[in-house]
């Protein structure tokens, strides 16, 4: 269960004008929502602030019972490892490394052994239905096919939340439902948590629920699977 | 973190090969050179120290005097002093080999007494004339090779010697004795004298005859009776030596040539450091570059969970990796050099402490793990930085799309600039320590620190005169670098620190070799030099020689000069002195005083000493010195102080006449002769080889030794000139693929450039001019620091090192050449791997959103 409490998070530059405040939102394992806003609302920077990329303001994130705005910087980023899977816009491939290496890279920060990590990523890499080219480099991928080796990256260690950032932001619109679909089938499948920030409604259609995000906190919108 | 460590960190080595082998190479350098000189000097330390005991054996202590030795009486007189269990005499000199040109170390012994002390000296004989087959060439019973030994002409070689003149037993070995040559018999070999010591034993009475030192020992070997308290030993017998003749231990002996040695060696150490240091400063600017690279690969990193402890381990993991592998290939390199050192060279790194050593490479497991540590060191060191910038990294920041300028941020960093130069202002007046000028190493260090950190203050600065430039792109590049000065920063590092060093060996070695040769003008006035055998052989002209070369026609006059080594003070420190005319017209540099004292007080005779005799006795103009002269202590008065680059242990010049009145010995090393007008020297020459004999003496003209002197001077300074090309070249490689490694990183910025219109030559061009006020801003710094740490190398280090003093000299020619040199190489690498860079579609680079 994610609980999120009266989160707020104030501008950078003048610590006085409210980003958003009185964010509030409740999530169970399995359960996925998309947020929606216009730009420059702080979506993104929601986003930073459940992951502990960012420092809040103001309020309460607790994952499992666990109060997380407390947690120091490496508390949080071991929590990350364990927990926590990411979807960016821009797919952040590590372009050096093979796309079975790309997956397993979170396995590697849990220190699993290379082979089991190996194993483990060629499978999900298999799920997306990239298999045969897991020892390829990054560079030779379409946007989707990136996407859809960060989809299995997120995926690899069975995190208890996915954070999704504009996953489709880069992408077209047919190869944009091939990667939704993995992705939320994914998160269902792990029974994980997800969250999805997104301008477009055909993306936040395939979350349960649609939130958009103001100023004031979250309002619910019609629609969602 | 095993495969995240190797893929991640270590395998992005692997990726940036260029820059990585580069950085590799200049570390390996740096430890194999540092290594190379300390081998070296082990090993010649140790054969040295091995001689030391071979030849003193199992002595207590030694009686030592003057070059020219003492009165023989003094053996019997300590020989019974209850103190004493056993004495051994010793005569030894350097004896000149007229047709080979060189010398050998001969030592007479008294065989009965040495076989109790120096017992791995004594002679194994081999039958009387050569005819004996190996069979036979086992030794006879001893009291026949004592026999043997004791005749006149019998002369046994150790191996090392043996080998070094090819000589075998039988064979006949020609020495000089005054302008005269006598035949010595090789009669058998010295065994155990080891495979590196280059010396021959003879019989003590022989070789007093031989060499006509009659009446004359140069040494006393003592054993103390057992339950003698050594200190009270040592004091009781000291009271009985006449003035110049002093004792001292073994160990004493051993210290006096390593203390010699040390400074050059220490000098040779820190320029090794310093090549070192290039090392990590390319680190530095490689790992930054890496850093500011991977900016959205450590921000996914930390993203997916990986801590700042974690970043910084794995970066600084790619640092020491460096530093290990260029420690381990420069610990192999360091070998292979001293190896090659010792069979092309021997033991002497140009210096001339450990010449006629033949030293063997040895395993100096404690040396070698200190060098790789010293590597690991500079890898970790150049790291350290970026890795802690990598770690401060903000990961939401990092995961945007964003401009690579802002890893460039670096703030003025003026207090902390101004603070390390002065204190490098500081530590240049603090004393030598233990003789070596550490506060001159210190300012080094801190003035190229300050240097750099002064960079990113210094830059935007200097961009300011160019704000009203229309041109775009000197506005973009003004821009770029005035926003950005953290890249000036990684660039700039390289060029200020090669700049630097380049410049102040330049000047150094400039100013060095100018006043060598100022002082080589002044002190060979003379139209030709004689010379019977170098200072310490046994060769030496009689004054009835002298006269007769006056005499010769074309010969206006004649300035003899004679050479003889004093111990004085109460350690007994060996001095050279030189006793030759000096109010007159031949010339001496002098520093301080006068070559005509005025009359003083009292009616001591004047002395000239070198500025290391001033530094080490602390004496002035018009102070007493005191030196043991003939059988008595005469004060002599400093009447001036002169610059010697010869002699670093110290040298006293007296007149000629005065050292004949005291000691009453008319024989000289040298002649200067002056000729008339038009006088050819090569006809003087061969009417003096008519006159001694065509191998007697060694002529030459000024002009030929001032060419080798400086020969001399330029291999000696090769190993620095080495070392320092070297880095110097090291750094303008890093510059090079710092420069590179830039445009690559800004791939995106230049892509937008060309979607605003921008033509790929202008980005080139953009390129170029950024990396030519980059290099600019950093050749300059470079400069003023180069200029600073030549004044420390000259006034500081030389002075404390050597007690030599030079006058500054300013090479500007080569500098300037150098310096435009630089800017162009910068602008040009800049230009070229922005034409690398710009291969990529411009749009794509765009689009790849990082």
């Amino acid at each position: 269960m994610l609980a999120i409490d009266n989160l707020s998070k104030r501008f950078d530059a003048s610590r006085e004008q409210a980003l958003f405040e009185r964010v509030s939102l409740r999530l169970a394992p399995g359960e996925s929502v998309a947020i929606m806003g216009e730009s420059g609302v702080g979506k993104s920077t929601f986003l930073n602030c459940i992951a502990g990329l960012e420092p809040v303001d103001g309020g309460r994130i607790q994952l499992r019972d666990r109060e997380l705005t407390v947690l120091d910087e490496d508390a949080f980023a071991r929590l990350r490892r364990r927990d926590y899977g990411f979807v960016f816009q821009a797919f952040h491939l590590l372009p050096h490394l093979t796309l079975a290496q790309n997956v397993a890279l979170p396995l590697w920060l849990l220190e699993q052994d290379e082979a089991s990590a190996d194993g483990r990523a060629r499978a999900l890499l298999e799920r997306v239905g990239l298999a045969h080219r897991a020892d390829d480099w990054p560079r030779h991928l379409s946007g989707g096919e990136m996407q859809r080796v960060a989809i299995a990256r997120a995926l690899v260690h069975e995190p208890a939340l996915v954070l999704c950032d504009e996953p489709t932001g880069n992408l077209d619109p047919a190869r944009a439902l091939g990667v939704l679909e993995l992705l939320f089938e994914g998160i269902r499948t792990t029974g994980a948590i997800g969250i999805l920030v997104t301008h477009s409604r055909l993306a936040a259609a395939y979350a349960h629920r649609i939130l958009r995000l103001t100023p004031l906190g979250l309002i619910e919108e019609p629609g969602g699977a | 973190m095993g495969a995240l460590l190797w893929y991640v960190f270590l395998g992005s080595l692997w990726r940036r090969r260029l820059a990585t082998s580069l950085s590799l190479l200049a570390i390996a350098l740096g430890v194999a050179l540092g290594l190379a000189v300390q081998l070296i000097h082990t090993a010649a330390l140790d054969e040295f120290g091995r001689g030391l005991r071979l030849i003193s054996g199992e002595a207590d202590l030694q009686v030592v005097g003057s070059q020219s030795g003492f009165d023989d009486a003094l053996y019997p007189l300590l020989a019974q002093r209850p103190e004493v269990a056993e004495a051994s005499p010793i005569l030894e000199m350097e004896a000149r080999l007229p047709d080979r040109a060189t010398t050998l170390r001969i030592l007479g012994i008294d065989l009965f007494r040495a076989a109790r002390l120096t017992p791995s000296l004594l002679p194994l004989g081999e039958g009387r004339s050569g005819e004996a087959t190996p069979d036979q060439a086992a030794p006879t019973a001893r009291g026949d090779v004592r026999l043997e030994a004791l005749q006149p002409d019998a002369l046994f070689l150790s191996p090392a010697a043996a080998t070094q003149l090819a000589l075998a037993s039988g064979a006949t070995l020609r020495v000089q004795v005054g302008t005269r040559e006598v035949a010595l018999r090789l009669a058998g070999a010295v065994p155990a004298a080891g495979v590196g010591q280059v010396l021959a034993v003879m019989d003590i009475a022989a070789a007093q005859q031989t060499f006509e030192r009659i009446g004359r020992l140069s040494r006393i070997d003592l054993r103390l009776a057992p339950g003698v308290d050594a200190g009270r030993a040592r004091r009781a017998l000291s009271a009985l030596l006449p003035p110049g003749v002093s004792l001292r231990t073994p160990a004493d002996a051993q210290s006096e040539v390593q203390n010699l040695s040390r400074a050059y060696r220490v000098n040779l150490t820190m320029l090794a450091a310093i090549a070192l240091m290039t090392g990590g400063f390319l680190v530095f600017s490689a790992q930054w570059l890496a850093v500011v690279r991977r900016r959205q690969e450590f921000a996914l990193l930390r993203a997916l969970g990986l801590d700042r402890a974690g970043l910084r381990r794995g970066l600084l993991a790619e640092g020491a990796l460096l530093g290990l592998v260029g420690g381990l290939i420069g610990v192999a390199l360091a070998h292979g050099l001293t190896a090659l050192a010792f069979r092309l060279i021997g033991g002497d790194l140009g210096a001339g402490y450990f010449r006629g050593l033949a030293p063997q490479l040895q395993w100096e497991p404690g040396l070698m793990f200190g060098y790789l540590a010293l590597g690991l060191g500079a890898g970790l060191a150049g790291a350290w930085l970026p890795a802690r910038e990598a770690a401060r990294l903000i990961p939401a920041r990092g995961l945007r799309a964003g401009d690579e300028a802002e890893a460039y941020q670096a703030p003025p960093r003026w207090g902390l600039t101004l603070g390390l130069l002065g204190l490098a202002a500081l530590s240049c007046l603090l004393p030598p320590l233990d003789g070596l000028p550490l506060g001159g190493y210190l300012a080094v260090a801190l003035i190229l620190v300050g240097a750099v950190l002064a960079l990113p203050g210094l830059t935007p600065w200097a961009m300011r005169p160019l704000a009203g430039g229309r041109a775009i792109l000197t506005r973009l590049a003004r821009a770029r670098l005035a926003a950005a000065p953290g890249q000036a920063v990684v660039a700039g590092a390289g060029v200020v620190a090669s700049v630097a060093l380049a410049v102040s060996m330049a000047i150094m070695v400039s100013s060095f070799r100018d006043s060598l040769d100022d002082w080589l003008t002044q002190m060979l006035p003379a139209d030709l030099y004689l010379r019977a055998a170098a200072a310490g052989t046994s060769g030496y002209l009689e004054p009835e020689w002298v006269e007769r070369v006056a005499r010769l026609p074309g010969v206006t006059a004649v300035r003899p000069v004679r050479f003889e080594n004093l111990r004085i003070g109460a350690g007994g420190e060996a001095i050279a002195l030189i006793a030759r005319h000096v109010t007159d017209r031949a010339g001496l540099p002098l520093v301080a005083g006068s070559t005509m004292p005025a009359p003083g007080p009292g009616t001591e005779p004047p002395a000239w000493i070198s500025e290391a005799v001033a530094d080490r006795l602390g004496l002035g103009v018009a102070d007493p010195l005191p030196l043991p002269l003939g059988q008595a202590v005469q004060t002599f008065r400093v009447a001036g102080i002169w610059r010697d680059y010869a002699r670093q242990q110290g040298a006293v010049v007296i007149e000629l006449e005065t050292f004949q009145r005291l000691t009453g010995d008319r024989r000289v090393n040298d002649l200067g002769l002056f000729l008339t007008a038009g006088t050819d020297p090569a006809g003087v020459m061969s009417a003096i080889r008519d006159l001694l004999g065509a191998t007697m003496s060694e002529m030459i003209l000024p002009g030929e030794l001032r060419t080798m002197i400086l020969g001399v001077f330029d291999r000696t300074f090769l190993v620095t000139y080495l070392m320092e090309a070297v880095a110097v070249m090291i750094g303008l490689f890093g510059i090079s693929t710092s420069f590179a490694a830039l445009a690559t990183s800004r791939r995106k910025e230049l892509g937008i450039l060309r979607h605003l219109g921008l033509m790929r030559r202008q980005i080139g061009t953009l390129l170029a001019t950024e990396a030519a006020l980059t290099a600019a801003v950093g050749v300059v710094i470079g400069l003023v620091a180069g200029a600073a740490i030549a004044w420390i190398l000259i006034e500081v280090i030389n002075r404390q090192s050597f007690h030599w003093s030079m006058d500054m000299q300013w090479p500007l020619g080569v500098l300037l050449v150098f310096s435009l040199a630089m800017i162009l190489l910068a602008a040009l690498a800049a230009r070229l791997s922005g034409r690398q860079a710009m291969r990529q579609d411009a749009v794509l680079a765009v689009r790849e959103d990082w």
